[in-house]
């Protein structure tokens, strides 16, 4: 129920947002949200934008936990 | 990336040699939790002193009987009823809303709260319901839909509920002994950290918010272990591409102008204090219970026999129920938790763990 999808916003309209996923499109709407830019990830719940996915953010905890693992300290 | 068999292994690496001498219990309270864990066979990966168990995590499941009955009531006094597809087939006292359509009723099922408004909009000559379930994640949907002020023949039947209070309340029970929660990523998305902190501080308990990849889950087990292992207790967030502490203000924001928190009871619990949201009076004409006058019915949680509230509590695994794929099956549920993709009985039933 509480799923969420991330999505690619192509276009903003107003309130609304063109959002890909994946090659699907669709209409979502913005009023949750106000960080969402066109060409940033945003995450779509029952039609609505309600975070933009950090890329950084993802990036960097994936990195720290490859160095982690990686490096030993998960040892 | 988030599925990475090497980084997996090497997780697992890293949550056996965390071993604190002693079984531990985490428990997760979201129904995509349980997608995860079941679907990529977590549990059988783990090792055999850490149990993950389910809790009340599905909206679904833990919407009480007697607001099943009241949507069913609408239905059949020849109310549009619109409502997200999960709700469709969860028996209640006067059956579900999928017999109602059956005998006749118009019910619909929609993406959203936008689209359940778009009916209204399309039907001016009816009066439209819609039943409005779901956590923290949904509730803010369900507040900018009433902000945006739907047509006279749109109310809502608002059954939208508050994660951290049930978590309080199952610490609280005793009934029993969790050493950590896996706690909800998109609920904290909405809410941020903030609000499960009292409870690290006042049952000592270590929570990680996750996300829902497997490689995630392993991830917030690791970090819950380690808190275990270096005597903290607080709220860790390993979802950080999506969960910020303070959450999202705007959407917190639109949900404290809506609604307001009241106490209500929940399938399978009692009345837990605190738990729900109801319209706040200035947006009354937009609550179907009083637009509607809908009697207040009693009713059973479950049918004699049926489990479903162990399970919601985090009291048994859904094999352990009698009825467990016997009698009740996704084809034919006895209880909610067999009926929804996210109630713990219906993910068990549809990927045959091979290990509970």
């Amino acid at each position: 129920m509480c799923l969420a999808i991330p999505g690619k916003v192509l276009k903003i309209d107003g309130q609304t947002a063109t959002v890909d996923f994946g090659g699907v499109r669709r209409e979502v709407r913005l009023d949750l949200l106000t960080s969402a830019r066109e060409g940033s990830y945003v995450i779509v719940h029952v039609g609505y934008a309600i975070q933009t996915l950090d890329e950084k953010e993802a990036r960097k905890i994936l990195r720290s936990w490859k160095g982690v693992a990686w490096g030993g300290v998960l040892a | 990336m988030y599925r990475e068999r090497d980084l997996a292994t090497k997780v697992l690496q890293g949550i056996r040699k965390l071993d604190p001498g002693r079984r531990v219990k985490f428990m997760h309270v979201c129904g995509s939790h349980e997608v995860t864990i079941t679907k990529y066979g977590l549990r059988s990966l783990l090792p055999d002193w850490i149990e993950v168990i389910s809790g009340p995590g599905c909206p679904v499941c833990v919407t009480a009987a007697t607001e099943i009955g009241e949507a069913v009531e609408l239905a059949r006094r020849g109310t549009f009823i619109t409502t997200f597809g999960d709700m469709f087939r969860v028996p209640g006292p006067k059956g579900s809303l999928a017999e109602a359509k059956t005998d006749g009723a118009d019910v619909r099922i929609v993406y959203g709260a936008a689209d359940a408004v778009e009916v209204a909009r399309r039907n001016p000559g009816r009066e439209v319901v819609h039943v409005a379930i779901g956590f923290e994640t949904t509730a803010p949907t369900t507040a900018a839909e009433v902000l945006r002020e739907p047509p006279k023949n749109f109310s809502l039947l608002t059954c939208h509920r508050l994660i951290p209070p049930a978590m309080g309340f199952l610490l609280a029970s005793g009934e029993t002994a969790l050493d950590g929660f896996i706690c909800p990523g998109h609920v904290s998305t909405i809410i941020g950290s903030r609000p499960y902190e009292p409870l690290s501080k006042r049952f000592r308990v270590p929570q990680v918010i996750a996300g829902f990849e497997p490689i995630d889950v392993l991830l917030g087990i690791w970090m819950l272990l380690k808190q275990l292992m270096e005597g903290r207790r607080e709220v860790e967030i390993e979802y950080t591409r999506s969960v910020r502490r303070d959450g999202n203000a705007l959407a917190q924001q639109k949900m404290a102008q809506v609604f307001r928190v009241v106490d209500k009871k929940w399938r399978g619990f009692p009345v837990i204090p605190s738990s729900a949201l109801e319209l706040k009076p200035e947006f009354e004409r937009y609550d179907a219970r009083k637009k509607h006058d809908i009697r207040a019915m009693e009713a059973a949680d479950f049918t004699k026999g049926c489990r479903c509230g162990e399970v919601l509590r985090g009291l048994i695994y859904p094999h352990e129920c009698p009825l467990f794929g016997r009698v009740c099956t996704p084809e034919h549920p006895v209880g909610p938790c067999a009926v929804t993709t996210e109630g713990a009985c219906n993910i068990a039933m549809k990927h045959k763990p091979a290990k509970i």
